[in-house]
């Protein structure tokens, strides 16, 4: 296999780790919104910790991202 | 199919180009850049909203409402609810990280128009990681100094949960240890991995809007391309609504993040 062709292939495969990263976010907005449903009144101090929570878990999808981009742009 | 070089609008341009200034024998370019002027351009702003709105009246005029929102947003939705009565000498920090990150991400994206225009120097600060990297590392040190001055050694108990049963003390602590270390590599890849990942699938986007134009000239079949080229000029504006939801939320969860590290110090062994 060519170099050029695998460097593409690889880059392809490390976006799959942001497949992890999209199950994390579904999780964690589809249990706030169920909780919030069930008790509205204290969706609103949590929401704080949601969006901590989201940053926490977009981590690691972006990190998915960065090692694509440094497959597809070095060496 | 066009020459598609997504990249090509994060690169780093001199606009001033200065001589470099040697400094203990080390060469220092200070060059107004694109990426400086437009960190300027933040930095005036902020100043220049900020200075308006703090005119102190009890009935807040429009800019003052602005500034005392964004302070809102700091002072009451982030400090106080996670660090507590102890957190008032740490809002300006957080208020400062926040109004620079939220101003130079909602530049890259407004001003991104400016590029069609022929100005050369619309760039967005945040999509470079030497920039994100800086912020990270000086919320990591105030963190450090926070910590060692308010705690003294104790600061080590940081990495050592209470009620740990004491053969599982030195494993804790090396993990401990790694998670603390690798925030300010979590912290500044985050901002930069959305900001280009955002502003990357946008310019693909753009790119299929000219390609597929390209084809529908064509004529015959390849007229069909026309429609391509709309639905991707319609996604290019619900993108870019959703880039100006994702500039406000990583300044926040920047702010946020830099918070729920500094209340760890602050707080240290009376758990809030």
């Amino acid at each position: 296999m060519e170099p050029a062709a695998a460097k593409l292939i690889g880059a392809g495969l490390a976006t799959l780790g942001m497949g992890g990263a999209g199950i994390g976010l579904g999780l964690l907005f589809g249990n706030y919104l169920q909780a919030s449903i069930r008790n509205p009144a204290a969706a609103g101090q949590e929401r704080l910790w949601l969006f901590v929570g989201l940053g926490l878990t977009e981590t690691m999808g972006i990190f998915a991202l960065v090692i694509a981009f440094m497959i597809l742009f070095t060496g | 199919m066009a020459a598609i070089d997504p990249l090509h609008q994060f690169l780093v341009e001199k606009i001033v180009p200065l001589p470099p200034i040697q400094i203990g024998g080390f060469p220092l370019d200070l060059s107004i850049t694109n990426s400086v002027m437009m960190m300027l351009v933040a930095g005036v702003l902020v100043s220049l909203i900020l200075g308006l709105a703090s005119r102190g009246d009890l009935i807040p005029n429009r800019v003052q409402a602005i500034g005392e929102a964004f302070f809102g947003v700091v002072e009451t939705t982030l400090v106080t609810p996670i660090i507590g009565h102890n957190g008032k000498p740490y809002v300006p920090f957080v208020f400062t990280i926040f109004m620079m990150v939220f101003v130079m991400n909602l530049l890259g994206i407004v001003l991104s128009l400016g590029s069609l225009a022929g100005f050369e120097w619309t760039f967005t600060p945040t999509s470079q990681l030497a920039i994100t990297a800086t912020l990270a590392i000086l919320t990591f040190l105030t963190v450090l100094i926070v910590g060692f001055v308010r705690n003294g050694l104790g600061f080590f108990k940081l990495f050592v949960p209470a009620g740990l049963p004491w053969p599982m003390v030195p494993l804790m602590f090396v993990i401990e240890l790694i998670s603390f270390l690798v925030r300010p590599l979590t912290l500044s890849m985050r901002l930069f991995g959305n900001i280009v990942g955002g502003h990357v699938v946008m310019f693909i986007f753009a790119s299929f809007v000219i390609s597929l134009g390209i084809i529908g000239l064509g004529g015959g079949w390849g007229s069909l391309g026309f429609l391509g080229s709309a639905a991707s000029l319609t996604m290019i504006v619900l993108l870019t609504g959703l880039e100006l939801l994702v500039a406000f939320l990583q300044a926040f969860i920047f702010a946020a993040l830099a918070t729920v590290y500094l209340n760890e110090v602050v707080n240290l062994g009376h758990g809030h």
